[in-house]
């Protein structure tokens, strides 16, 4: 907490303020966004809601960064 | 979405795949394996087991914050046998809109961070009390911060107390202002992540409407 400032707490508290999916729908679609990203395509186009969510989940944000760097890994 | 049945050549199950989703010649050989017997099943499950251990202890790695090695080598071992449980029970879920190893993977990641997570804070209290926000209060602006932001904390710390049910402001001041993860307070809750997450989602968006109703 102490090296977070105001700006952060605000994001953290307010959350993003599109729509987004929740949590179990992020799991289910994770891995589809994830290919469609390291394919270039456009993943927010196709999975609608999953960008906000990752904004507002730090749980489900570690995931996909981890996914998508795993992924991008077998790809190199 | 409504899958398509389409048969595997060889394969003993019938392998749904949605509509327009096409298999990359690894992920139909796994799955293949996957749904077969004997040999070849055990082989698939070397294989599929070997790329989740992988995923574990790349989370673990990652995520390890102070766990000594034996205890990341254990609980990266630990994600991979449950997440091979998870992929089994759930492969006639792929629909081959993802490689089947990035589909895996996920499974991996989430079992080990939530390990990863739940050790962590195995010992700690759970603060549920906004004394953090109490100190963003109280310290003075830097100069490169906006005073309209730290009014609208202020505004915020207010709001809690007085549009959010007691649930959903334990749960937003464990999750958002002291960073409790979320699968550590959905364990000590006894809850899931996505119940957890849907009361965080309300009483942003109760406190997002107040304040677009007073400003």
């Amino acid at each position: 907490m102490e090296d977070a400032n105001t700006n952060e707490l605000l994001g953290r508290l307010l959350g993003p303020a599109g729509p987004e999916i929740g949590c179990d729908a992020c799991f289910e679609e994770l891995d589809r966004y994830v290919d469609l990203e390291v394919a270039g395509k456009d993943a927010d186009a196709a999975v609608p809601g999953l960008r906000a969510h990752l904004e507002g989940c730090p749980a489900c944000r570690e995931e996909h960064e981890s996914l998508l760097e795993l992924v991008k890994s077998d790809e190199s | 979405m409504t899958p398509a049945t389409t048969t595997v050549e060889g394969v003993m199950r019938t392998t749904s795949v949605a509509p327009g989703a096409t298999l990359d010649p690894e992920s139909q050989e796994l799955l293949q394996g996957l749904k077969s017997s004997g040999r070849a099943y055990d082989d698939a499950c070397a294989r599929l087991h070997a790329l989740l251990l992988r995923a574990a202890r790349f989370e673990v790695s990652r995520r390890r914050r102070g766990l000594s090695g034996a205890e990341a080598d254990t609980i990266a071992l630990e994600a991979a046998d449950d997440a091979l449980l998870a992929v089994l029970r759930r492969l006639d879920d792929f629909r081959g809109l993802s490689k089947l190893a990035t589909w895996a993977y996920k499974f991996a990641l989430y079992e080990a961070a939530v390990k990863v997570r739940r050790q962590t804070w195995r010992d700690r209290e759970l603060p549920f009390e906004p004394e953090a926000l109490g100190r963003f209060q109280a310290i003075s602006p830097s100069p490169e911060e906006d005073v309209e932001v730290r009014e609208r904390l202020g505004k915020i710390a207010a709001a809690m107390d007085d549009v959010l049910t007691p649930h959903q402001r334990r749960v937003l001041v464990a999750l958002a202002v002291n960073g409790v993860p979320i699968d550590v307070l959905a364990e000590r809750l006894s809850t899931t992540r996505g119940a957890l997450y849907k009361t965080l989602h309300d009483a942003r968006a109760k406190l997002r409407a107040h304040l677009e109703e007073t400003s």
